[in-house]
């Protein structure tokens, strides 16, 4: 029955992918299609007064130029609509499609040039001339709440956004007895998503066939689906949303922008297609962020290094505007006890306004923050109490035996947070095993002698995944032996199209190269949500499986009558029905789908739907919780504050794996993105919020030079809460990545007593830490 | 991010290219392009005529003189890498082009491009000042021929005007045996150098008889170390000479921009320096050996 | 006017003849007017790869190189190194070792490999990292395409 799930099945997807065949945005080209440039703000915060457009609109080639006004009524005074509303909002400030009269961040649109080619509209777009009138910008987030700060937004009298709070237990007892209270401030920096691929929207209107038809670069079809037709106050089946091969999104390909209305809207005004790709240097300052989050924290611990709580506040940037709802916020907060048993935990969240790009979830959303803010306590008690930092760790995970878990407190909709499987414990053992971690210790030793400085770093996470509310599927039989599976999620290069067909071969009996996957058009399949948060192979998965299941039912069911043979003595096998020990009298399934066609000469057997399919939603009861420790072993050159990663380990609890080599892609890749955080990605600005970081000789991903090896192993304690036992995989690499590293660097740097708290951590920081350290370094500063 | 419009240009000859850079107002000459390109690209450079000098015939030669190795300015930075002769007689050359971006940019990118781009941050103006190279650059007045320590005239600015082109770029022998090396601190393999630091040492007996330090990347032009060039000959070729020398440059300014402070430029600096100037002379064949 | 030229190049091995604007760079003439959207633009600054081609036997970053610069040129692109099984060696390594996810950083990761793999048929993994840190992958984590460089290495010296 399991021939291919649990598999190393080589990807469908590659080989097209791999000559050159794969069909991304920027590579559809419709008839009659027109290129759009967006003309953006120049300064972080400023009024608009007159934006001249004649000479961009007279330059040959050019086929429009529109600012807002020029979008027609009623959208030339319509905000964009917010997808995620929430009582946490103190003010929902949303962008224009179009700036108004008003910039808040350096690339916000302000008007689109449309032209028969992109080199023609960026030739008028630098044309237009807007007449901005600077005002005071906020840049910093730790700024925004004081008094007399400049506000983001003309007009409002301060720059809170909104409010959170997560608690649970008894905060006084736990700190008023505790022996040990230690208060930390830590910045933490996450920079921006950088799919390889930037963003792109192609729209159509066929005003009298079937109306808008958009293919963005996005996540979630579903998504800009809905929020086009609310915008547009068209009905949603006029509106169809495809997205084609993504190439990569990790977060903000999740969000609605500006230029997924406007492009439509031009589309619909020129009544003909209009084609936006963006540019690297537009990524930079247009795609969402995940910027700065001020974390300050108290922890009261006992002497064996029991935590018994933790308090305190966090300042969290949304940048502009709250174009994603609060969400990052919450995914920032409520994971924040992680794999520890805590008794009480207390914290507030303010969101704040800056003059600076949408912050909205990158891989691992809030979850990388929240785990580096509670790593953080724990390496702060095992300092102070001179314990080992994986034992506090081992001291106050939740056991094995204590599942399902309950932390204390409740998600947004009320329900009691609960962790449903794990090994915490078990997961950290095996990391230590294969980092060497107890023998670390000597071979720090040794290299010290060659006056080499290592350090070894620990950190632990679990991640709520599987996120809701649903996700569904379609799986059918055609005549000629074929099985389709149609979803509504959408790949962005993960593998769905191996993976759920391992899911339905399995089920089916089918040799997996007859089955074929499609997704991520909205009008192929009704229903979806998206692909984020480390859901889909649980939501999805989850449906395909039971609609899988439907599939092998009926044509067990249809096999048994036409064979005249009981269910039970019915076998599926190599994809036919047939009675046990005689396969060669089977009935195949392409012609058990025959019999349910309309072109069947007979009529549709008594008892029975037409076509051999089944529709499945799966509505998640629970998010299955992955969990993990990594370990990284690194050197620090004290002379150039250098940091050569030499190992990173990692073992991880993702629930049963229905393709290991593909999680092990899943987690290489996160892990990866972790260390970019933690060492390299970095947004600058300056005063006036001008980025200067717009480019990837300012911007540094991490690149395969510098990437340790890193070796995985998998823990295995399935999901109770979906028949394959599977949790998501997509973002556990990242989560702890930043505090392994700092954890590590700290303790390479023990013997000066350096503790770095703020990520990510360059050379020049090492060695302003290692100037400022207690103890001084041989090639401290003289002076 | 496509270029603005220019109109292009394809000389044959050095002759043809010098009176077409006469007769042409606001033109910029297309070396390698590794530089230029992404400026022409990203819209930060809008010259009306683009000059190509990748048809120019003759620019691509590399010949030993008696006084060196002359290279002609297009010359890629991966043809170079391969120079046996390179190699062998001025092998901090080819150290210090493994430095310059990728394999994938020295294919394209030139000796010619890189010196007259002349980033502060960039290797081959470096190595070129230790060689004491002279540059050969043609214009409507003939041919003038440059010192390297004299070229840049300021950051990111040649000694050349813009009916001018460089041509040809000679490294010269250093006609003793020697050791040399090539330190470099970049965030990422590939990645300009945050500080980089060149050097030759001569050590007869024990005792440095000569010296050539270069730098780039601290200050806004590439500069020989001469203070400390001096300082080191008649000492001995041991550590405490090396990290003296190390104390000396890291005295030296330094420039600051938004990602890095001149403090930990001039930090390393100092340690690129002592770490040069140790694998020069661990390299250095001493004199009576060689003989 | 706009600036042209007629420019003739061999792609994959057909001939090409095409007028073209000057400014166009060479990514853009083999998407658009060779039709080949394998070859992909990641930033367009030169940094992340994705876009390059090899060009008289060089691996090239094509977002940086005009047009009219391939004149008369022989260019290979992603669709142009196929055998006959559909696949070559370096393609069909990155498939077996799960050396991409995405896809878009993949036909600028496959040329340079094969490109450097032509020079330094027996690198180890500190080799093949440093030719790939000119290409820029966001999904993998790189020890994937690592792991595919050294098979295909082994492959084209003939050990598999």
């Amino acid at each position: 029955m399991n021939r291919y799930v649990g598999a190393e099945v080589l990807r469908s997807e590659d080989p097209r992918l791999l000559t050159g065949h794969g069909r991304y945005i920027d590579d559809i080209v419709l008839p009659g299609m027109v290129h759009a440039v967006f003309v953006r703000a120049e300064h972080a915060h400023a009024r608009i007064g007159a934006i001249d457009t004649a000479a961009a609109r007279s330059l040959p080639g050019v086929h429009a130029v529109f600012t807002l006004a020029d979008l027609g009524e009623p959208y030339a005074e319509k905000l964009m609509v917010q997808p995620y509303p929430s009582p946490a909002f103190k003010q929902d400030i949303r962008a224009y499609p179009l700036a108004k009269d008003e910039v808040c961040y350096v690339g916000e649109p302000v008007a689109v040039v449309l032209a028969d080619s992109r080199h023609i509209a960026e030739d008028a777009a630098d044309l237009v001339e807007v007449d901005y009138q600077p005002v005071p910008a906020i840049v910093d987030c730790r700024r925004a709440l004081e008094a007399g700060a400049p506000t983001a937004h003309i007009g409002t009298a301060h720059n809170l956004a909104g409010s959170l709070a997560v608690g649970f237990g008894d905060v006084e007892d736990a700190f008023g007895n505790a022996p040990h209270v230690f208060a930390e401030e830590f910045l933490q920096h996450r920079g921006g998503a950088h799919p390889m691929e930037c963003r792109g929207v192609i729209a159509t209107d066929e005003p009298h066939n079937e109306g808008l038809t958009i293919h963005s670069s996005t996540q979630a079809p579903y998504l800009v689906r809905a929020t086009v037709a609310r915008y547009l106050e068209e009905d949603e089946s006029r509106v169809r949303v495809i997205a084609p091969d993504v190439g990569g999104g990790f977060g903000p390909k999740a969000g609605v922008y500006p230029e997924e209305i406007v492009v439509p809207l031009a589309a619909r005004i020129l009544g003909r297609p209009v084609k936006w790709v963006e540019d690297r240097r537009e990524h930079f300052v247009a795609t969402n962020q995940q910027g700065d989050q001020l974390w300050s924290l108290e922890v009261a611990a006992d002497d064996d290094g029991t935590i018994r709580g933790v308090r305190g506040h966090v300042t969290s940037d949304t940048g502009a505007y709250t174009s994603y709802g609060l969400v990052l916020a919450l995914t920032s907060l409520f994971p924040l006890p992680g794999p520890y048993a805590i008794a009480a935990l207390d914290v507030k969240l303010d969101v704040v306004f800056t003059n600076t790009p949408t912050k909205s979830p990158v891989r691992g959303a809030g979850r990388p923050d929240a785990a580096y803010a509670m790593e953080r306590m724990i390496e702060r008690v095992a300092r102070e109490l001179d314990l080992d930092p994986a034992d506090v760790r081992a001291h106050n995970f939740v056991r094995a035996d204590q599942f399902p878990y309950q932390p204390g407190h409740k998600t947004a909709q009320g329900a009691p947070i609960t962790y449903d499987s794990g090994d915490f414990h078990a997961c950290l053992d095996l990391v230590k095993e294969i980092a060497h971690y107890d023998s670390f210790k000597s071979r720090q030793a040794a290299a010290r002698l060659d006056g080499r400085y290592l350090g070894i770093g620990v950190s632990a996470y679990v991640e709520d995944t599987g996120m809701g509310p649903y996700e569904g599927a379609t799986v059918r039989v055609h005549p000629s032996g074929k099985v389709q599976i149609q979803a509504g999620t959408a790949s962005q290069g993960q593998g769905h199209a191996t993976v759920f067909a391992q899911v339905v071969a399995d089920q089916l009996g089918v040799d997996i190269d007859n089955v074929v996957y499609q997704s991520a058009d909205t009008a192929m399949f009704p229903l979806g949500v998206g692909t984020v948060a480390s859901r889909t192979v649980v939501a999805a998965s989850t449906a395909i499986f039971d609609a899988a299941v439907g599939v092998r039912h009926k044509a067990v069911a249809l096999a048994a009558s036409l064979l005249e043979a009981a269910e039970a003595d019915l076998e599926l096998a190599d994809g036919t029905v047939f009675v046990k020990g005689s396969p060669a009298a089977g009935i195949g399934l392409g012609e058990l789908a025959r019999q349910l066609t309309p072109f069947n000469t007979q009529a549709v057997p008594e008892g029975f739907t037409p076509g051999l399919e089944a529709t499945s939603y799966n509505v998640t009861t629970g998010p299955p919780t992955a969990s993990g420790s990594h370990i990284v072993e690194l050197e620090v050159d004290i002379d150039t504050g250098a940091v050569i990663l030499l190992k990173y380990s990692v073992a991880h609890d993702c629930g049963r794996m229905l393709n290991p080599r593909l999680v092990e892609g899943q987690v290489l890749g996160g892990v990866v993105h972790g260390l970019g955080n933690a060492l390299y990605e970095r947004m600058y600005y300056d005063e006036e919020g001008q980025p200067l970081s717009t480019n990837y000789g300012e911007y540094f991903l991490p690149l395969a030079a510098e990437m340790p090896p890193i070796e995985i192993v998998h823990l295995e304690t399935p999901s109770p809460l979906n028949p394959l036992g599977v949790k998501g995989a997509g973002e556990g690499g990242t989560i702890p990545a930043a505090n392994a590293v700092v954890a590590a660097i700290e303790n390479a740097l023990k013997p000066f007593g350096v503790v770095v708290n703020d990520y990510p951590v360059d050379p020049q920081r090492i060695c302003e830490l290692l100037d400022q350290a207690s103890v001084p370094s041989p090639a401290g500063d003289p002076g | 991010m496509k270029p603005a419009p220019f109109t292009y240009h394809d000389p044959t000859t050095v002759s043809e290219l010098v009176s077409l850079l006469s007769s042409l107002e606001d033109a910029r000459l297309l070396a390698g392009g590794q530089s230029l390109m992404p400026m022409l690209n990203l819209r930060l450079a809008q010259p009306e005529h683009l000059v190509d000098l990748n048809t120019v015939a003759g620019l691509d030669g590399i010949e030993a003189t008696a006084t060196g190795l002359r290279v002609g300015s297009m010359v890629r930075q991966a043809a170079l890498m391969k120079n046996d002769q390179l190699n062998t007689d001025m092998p901090v050359v080819g150290e210090a082009l493994r430095w310059v971006g990728h394999f994938q940019t020295r294919t394209r990118g030139t000796i010619g491009g890189s010196l007259t781009h002349l980033d502060p941050a960039a290797e081959l103006p470096a190595v070129s000042l230790l060689h004491d190279a002279e540059l050969t650059v043609e214009g409507p007045r003939g041919i003038r021929r440059v010192a390297m320590r004299d070229w840049p005239l300021g950051y990111m600015t040649p000694n050349v005007d813009e009916h001018e082109v460089l041509t040809s770029i000679e490294f010269r022998y250093w006609n003793e045996p020697y050791g040399y090396a090539f330190e470099e601190f970049a965030r990422r393999h590939g990645d300009f150098a945050l500080v980089a630091v060149g050097a030759l040492l001569a050590v007869h007996n024990g005792v440095i008889t000569r010296a050539a330090l270069a730098i780039a990347g601290a200050t806004p032009t590439p500069a020989r170390l001469d203070e400390v060039e001096e300082a080191l000959v008649g000492q001995p070729a041991q550590p405490d000479t090396f990290a003296s020398a190390g104390d000396i440059v890291r005295q030296r300014e330094a420039m600051s921009d938004a990602y890095t402070d001149a403090r930990y430029r001039q930090r390393l600096a100092g340690v690129l320096t002592e770490r040069a100037l140790t694998k020069a002379a661990s390299r250095a064949v001493p004199a009576e050996e060689a003989r | 006017m706009a600036d042209t030229r007629n420019i003739t190049m061999t792609v994959n091995g057909n001939s090409i003849a095409a007028q073209v604007e000057t400014r166009v760079h060479l990514a853009d003439f083999l998407r658009q007017d060779a039709h080949l959207t394998g070859t992909h633009l990641g930033c367009e600054h030169g940094v992340c790869g994705s876009c390059t081609v090899i060009v008289d036997g060089e691996a090239v970053r094509s977002c940086l190189m005009l047009a009219v610069q391939a004149d008369g040129k022989s260019v290979t692109t992603v669709e142009g190194l196929a055998d006959q099984d559909g696949m070559s060696p370096v393609q069909r390594a990155f498939q077996d070792n799960h050396g991409l996810q995405c896809g878009f950083c993949t036909p600028g990761m496959v040329m340079s490999l094969t490109a450097y793999l032509g020079e330094n048929p027996d690198p180890d993994e500190r080799d093949i990292r440093e030719a790939i840190s000119g290409n820029m992958c966001r999904c993998t984590g790189y020890q994937g395409i690592v792991a595919a460089g050294l098979q295909a290495a082994e492959e084209l010296r003939g050990g598999i």
